[in-house]
């Protein structure tokens, strides 16, 4: 397939990550003859950043062990790749990015996917703490690799309890560290989980060494001569070598903020990752609009920004996609592997299904009144399918059946019909 | 040093070699059109399913329990499905053909 109005085009994407990336492939897949560049401040060649707190950290691999896609990839597809660079300004009436080495690039078609940054809480005294990290990049896990091989006592304070923090207490635990995670709510992972879910992982953890505290705000950190003593405002205080900073992020807005984008929680985008004549944004970065919820949402995934891409590169070679998928995240802690489908915002109730057998095997299943919001299944492939499937088809489900472990655990059984 | 063929949906065929790494990673190194891994190999997303050549399942031994029920409800599912991201290359895998399957 061939687009011949794209030949002498250029199109050019800011932020080289699974959004970026993905969407540079898809384009050409689509037919763009024209040139690609990808630009991101990132040196490293784009990779996966899901594992960075899991298998990665825990590993002695390179970071060429985990690319998105190798460098005889990029050549093959003809896709430009700069990387090491910053975007100052975009003109939107001239149609050029200027790169921060002073440089001019031209676009016909330009791709935000800018991504986000981690929350540095203004706690006193953070920055002058040592041992301070954050986890995002490749540099990151390898400043975090460094730090735990050098550090004696190997004592690792994780401020907050969401999925970057108890995934990294996971990961350091492993490689030997006494982990303490001091999260400010009542309980872990408030924002996205039932209380059930939090209960569970709270559990694992502790059963696995790691002490996890809640309702600790983290108010200033006093620098000791070999350590940190991280206070909290209930007067309790921790000792730390090494602190991780894990408190959610900043979406990254700046350039569209300055070209007058329409900005709300992110980029706001259209069904198609349509932000504005000619400038599509894609990611993290964005709050796009989804039929299936009938409302702008957010979202921080691999899945978002790997389907944002493919239906930005569609729409840009004339198709007319529309966005409509379903959400999905995954976690890996120790050996529980979590997989969640959909969005519980706004739930009524959550029901749990465990399954029979000694292996821990369950799934959470949320609705509003008779309405199937999210499924998070622990170690339960066929929970997180079976949901994607009515979640999708917004299928009404047997409550009693679901809950019962001896009812069969297929669509038939469990659909109303 | 594995060489590895796949058969796209539109019969293209792909020879390719490798040592290391997994199956997964090989296509999506070489753009093999429908083989996406977008979680990075770790069985959570389903996008990089194939269909074992019938006599070359020896080669790679049958679908794990997660790879089963992540497949069970897709429509082209068979007894030959696998996820390629669970294939570590090695000399075992030599000559091995896989089909890419369609997807939903």
């Amino acid at each position: 397939m061939s687009l011949n109005f794209s030949k002498d085009k250029i199109c050019v994407v800011i932020g080289a990550s699974h959004a970026g990336v993905n969407f540079a492939f898809s384009l050409r897949k689509e037919g763009w003859e024209g040139r690609i560049i990808l630009f991101d401040k990132d040196p490293v060649l784009p990779y996966h950043r899901p594992p960075l707190s899991k298998a990665y950290l825990t590993s002695a691999d390179a970071i060429d062990k985990n690319l998105l896609k190798s460098a005889e990839a990029y050549d093959k597809s003809g896709i430009e790749l700069s990387l090491g660079v910053t975007i100052n300004t975009i003109d939107r009436v001239a149609k050029h990015v200027v790169l921060s080495d002073g440089r001019l690039q031209t676009y016909d078609t330009l791709v935000l996917a800018t991504g986000a940054r981690p929350i540095i809480p203004p706690i006193k005294g953070l920055r002058e703490a040592s041992n301070v990290f954050t986890l995002r990049t490749a540099n990151d896990v390898e400043r975090i690799r460094k730090a735990m091989s050098t550090s004696v006592h190997k004592k690792v304070v994780i401020i907050g309890g969401g999925y970057i923090g108890l995934e990294t207490a996971a990961s350091l635990k492993k490689l030997g560290a006494s982990v303490t995670v001091l999260e400010r709510e009542e309980r872990i992972l408030a924002r996205v989980t039932a209380p059930e879910m939090s209960d569970f992982f709270e559990k694992l953890h502790a059963s696995n060494g790691v002490e996890v505290l809640t309702n600790k705000n983290v108010v200033s950190i006093a620098k000791q001569a070999n350590f940190n003593q991280v206070m909290c405002a209930d007067t309790t205080s921790y000792e730390a070598d090494i602190i991780i900073v894990g408190v959610g992020v900043h979406v990254n807005v700046a350039l569209a903020e300055q070209v007058g984008l329409d900005i709300a929680n992110g980029i706001k985008v259209n069904e198609a990752a349509k932000a504005a004549t000619d400038i599509y944004a894609i990611g993290d970065c964005t709050s796009h609009y989804n039929p299936h919820y009938d409302r702008f949402i957010r979202l921080e995934s691999v899945q978002n920004a790997v389907d944002q891409a493919k239906i930005a590169a569609a729409a840009i070679c004339d198709k007319k996609p529309v966005y409509n998928s379903i959400p999905w995240f995954w976690s890996d802690q120790y050996d529980i592997k979590l997989q969640m489908v959909g969005l519980s915002t706004g739930y009524t109730k959550a029901l749990l299904r465990k399954e029979e057998g000694t292996q821990i095997k369950f799934s959470i299943w949320y609705f509003k009144n008779d309405e199937l919001l999210a499924v998070d299944a622990v170690n339960n492939a066929k929970a997180y399918v079976l949901g994607t499937k009515f979640i999708k088809n917004k299928t009404k489900i047997d409550q009693l059946k679901l809950v019962d472990p001896f009812s069969e655990f297929k669509p038939a059984a469990l659909m109303i019909k | 040093m594995a060489k590895i063929t796949f058969i796209t949906t539109d019969n293209e065929s792909i020879e390719l070699e490798a040592t290391s790494g997994s199956v997964m990673q090989l296509a999506v190194d070489n753009d093999v059109p429908g083989i996406d891994g977008d979680c990075g190999g770790v069985c959570s997303c389903a996008t990089c399913h194939v269909h074992v050549k019938p006599e070359h399942m020896e080669k790679t031994g049958e679908a794990s329990e997660i790879e089963n029920d992540m497949l069970e409800l897709d429509d082209h599912v068979n007894e030959y499905s696998r996820l390629c991201c669970q294939l570590e290359v090695s000399e075992a895998l030599d000559g091995l053909v896989l089909q890419v399957a369609e997807s939903d």
